[in-house]
């Protein structure tokens, strides 16, 4: 059951919205919808992908942190240089704690800041002859990594610097892919774009780097596409389907290297969790390679089985036998999980508020646990994320695209939730509020969450944030001790 | 013209996408579909449609090909 009604839930929006400019209302109205579990497209209901407004407060970011943040950063071996001035490569610097095996300045580079720190003589003169001598540079002090990609902040684009042609003189001179990104942060109306241009720029200059070479293959070859190895997501994936018989030739880009993605096009599936920010490249290896890509959601034992089962439909009997083995071994560990942490959540009405696919990735995991969701909606997700999106949420809940920190408050507000799960901007916001608050962007410094190990650790979580005692100290002791008093008076 | 691609989905049926504005939507019907002479109107569920040059139906799907729009969903 949900916590609004239809009516009640179309009112809050309407009621929420009145607090705009007639222009500001019109367009915010379009980005807001109740869920009808009925209809097969979200177009007619959201719009989405589109410039936020100017005054409002959105939780976005730019195309930059959606190439250097989220594809290339993680990639262990590349050393990402941000090029342009110091600060946008010094706030993305792993910030997502993709975690890696290796040694951070000698074979591992994602939490190092390589930077061309632009001051005002580079803005004025050009930065491509420092972009050449950082190279060089890099060369002579970390001889171990296996390439460069050059990922351009807002001035490069702005100078117009020709950094591709720096790049292609420098390949040739250290002999090792150097990549261009041209994922100025100006371009797109949020990271999404980025992610593209980031596929777009490993489409060109990684993929087929090792077209017609020998590679070793077995029938059972995949590609785990779109995992972050946050917290070590990725590895909580892959011991999953290495138990079932699958070999994990390569991890996009959670702790991935730069060979593992050039051995990528001869896998015979591509499994995709991060859709929203892998599915270019995925649509590109099945046109060029014919490698079918499927999407998989690693959340909650319901939606594990689900996508195991999946997988497995693309392989043969070995393989279908393996998945079910998986599922016998974890489900004893997962209906553990749940019978213990299920009667301190359930019931519980959760909000979230996240990126590109947690929004109803993690649907499933909450529902596991008893709880509801009971508003859901994305930073940046296009209208195809929220055709699945509709399909996995309750009747009547709210969905809303790019909510404003003004919305998101008022909603919260009016829906009363138990637990809101949404980013480090939002969070101390609702902490004041005094609403539990789970960051589900890096997983508030935990993790894994996928697997069934993850799904453990998930559930712990929950329950250490929900039914912590600080909740019930909100109050100060003074104001406590005076509504008892008139508690007692009446 | 702008580059689309079409590819087969679970179901069979195909599907349209515009990878510049990552657009993608089921193709309700598609003018010619025989072996020989394949492409023309592409009509989208969305409501909008395109034109590609026809072509010997693709050995296999996806394909990039070039298209013209004829008349958008959206604005």
């Amino acid at each position: 059951m949900a916590a609004l009604t239809r009516e009640e839930s179309a009112a809050l929006i309407a009621e929420v919205l009145e607090v705009y400019p007639e222009k500001a209302k019109k367009d915010r109205a379009k980005h807001l919808m109740v869920n009808d579990t009925t209809l097969e497209s979200s177009k007619k209901c959201i719009t989405s992908n589109r410039k936020s407004l100017p005054g409002v407060m959105t939780m976005r970011g730019c195309a930059y942190a959606g190439s250097k943040g989220v594809v290339w950063g993680p990639i262990k071996d590349i050393i990402s240089i941000s090029h342009g001035p110091i600060g946008c490569g010094q706030y993305a610097r792993a910030g997502r704690r993709n975690y890696y095996v290796g040694t951070t300045g000698a074979d591992a580079f994602c939490e190092m800041n390589f930077t061309s720190d632009f001051q005002e003589r580079d803005i004025v003169f050009g930065g491509d002859k420092k972009l050449a001598k950082l190279i060089e540079e890099i060369e002579i002090l970390f001889p171990l990594n296996k390439g460069i990609s050059v990922q351009s902040e807002c001035p490069i684009g702005l100078i117009g610097d020709d950094i591709e042609a720096v790049s292609k003189k420098a390949a040739a001179q250290i002999g090792k892919p150097v990549v261009p990104v041209r994922c100025e942060g100006f371009r797109g109306v949020s990271q999404s774009l980025g992610h593209h241009i980031a596929n777009d720029s490993v489409r060109d200059w990684i993929l087929s780097n090792r077209d017609g070479q020998a590679f070793e293959t077995t029938p059972y070859d995949v590609a785990i596409l779109g995992d972050y190895n946050i917290g070590g997501d990725a590895w909580a994936s892959r011991i999953l389907l290495e138990e079932m018989g699958l070999r994990v030739v390569a991890q996009w880009s959670g702790d991935g290297t730069l060979a593992e993605m050039e051995n990528t096009p001869n896998v015979k599936l591509n499994l995709l969790h991060c859709y929203r920010s892998m599915n270019y490249i995925s649509r590109h290896m099945e046109e060029k390679y014919g490698i079918p890509w499927m999407e998989y959601n690693f959340f909650g034992p319901t939606k594990i089985k689900e996508s195991l089962r999946k997988i497995a439909s693309f392989f043969d009997d070995k393989i279908k036998a393996g998945a079910e083995a998986v599922i016998e071994k974890y489900t004893p560990m997962m209906d553990e999980v749940i019978a213990k942490y299920k009667p301190r959540l359930e019931g519980k009405k959760v909000m979230l508020y996240v990126g590109g696919l947690r929004p109803r990735h993690v649907v499933g995991a909450y529902e596991d646990l008893g709880m509801e969701v009971v508003g859901t909606g994305y930073e940046f997700a296009h209208n195809d994320d929220y055709d699945r999106t509709i399909k996995e949420m309750g009747d009547a809940t709210l969905i809303y695209d790019d909510v404003t920190g003004y919305e998101f408050e008022e909603f919260v507000k009016a829906c009363k939730p138990d637990l809101i799960g949404s980013g480090i901007k939002e969070k101390y916001v609702f902490h004041k509020m005094g609403i539990p608050f789970r960051q589900l962007h890096s997983w508030d410094y935990s993790g894994p969450y996928h697997g069934c190990d993850g799904f453990a650790i998930f559930a712990k979580d929950m329950d250490l944030t929900l039914n912590n005692p600080c909740w019930n100290m909100m109050k100060a002791p003074w104001d406590k001790a005076a509504v008892a008093a008139e508690q007692k008076a009446a | 013209m702008a580059n689309i691609m079409i590819r087969q989905n679970a179901a069979g049926g195909l599907v349209f996408y515009l990878p510049k504005r990552d657009l993608e939507a089921a193709i309700e019907s598609i003018e010619f579909d025989t072996a020989e002479k394949w492409g023309g109107v592409l009509m989208l569920e969305n409501g909008g449609s395109y034109y590609v040059d026809p072509i010997a139906k693709p050995a296999r799907l996806p394909i990039s090909v070039r298209a013209r729009r004829l008349g958008a969903a959206e604005d």
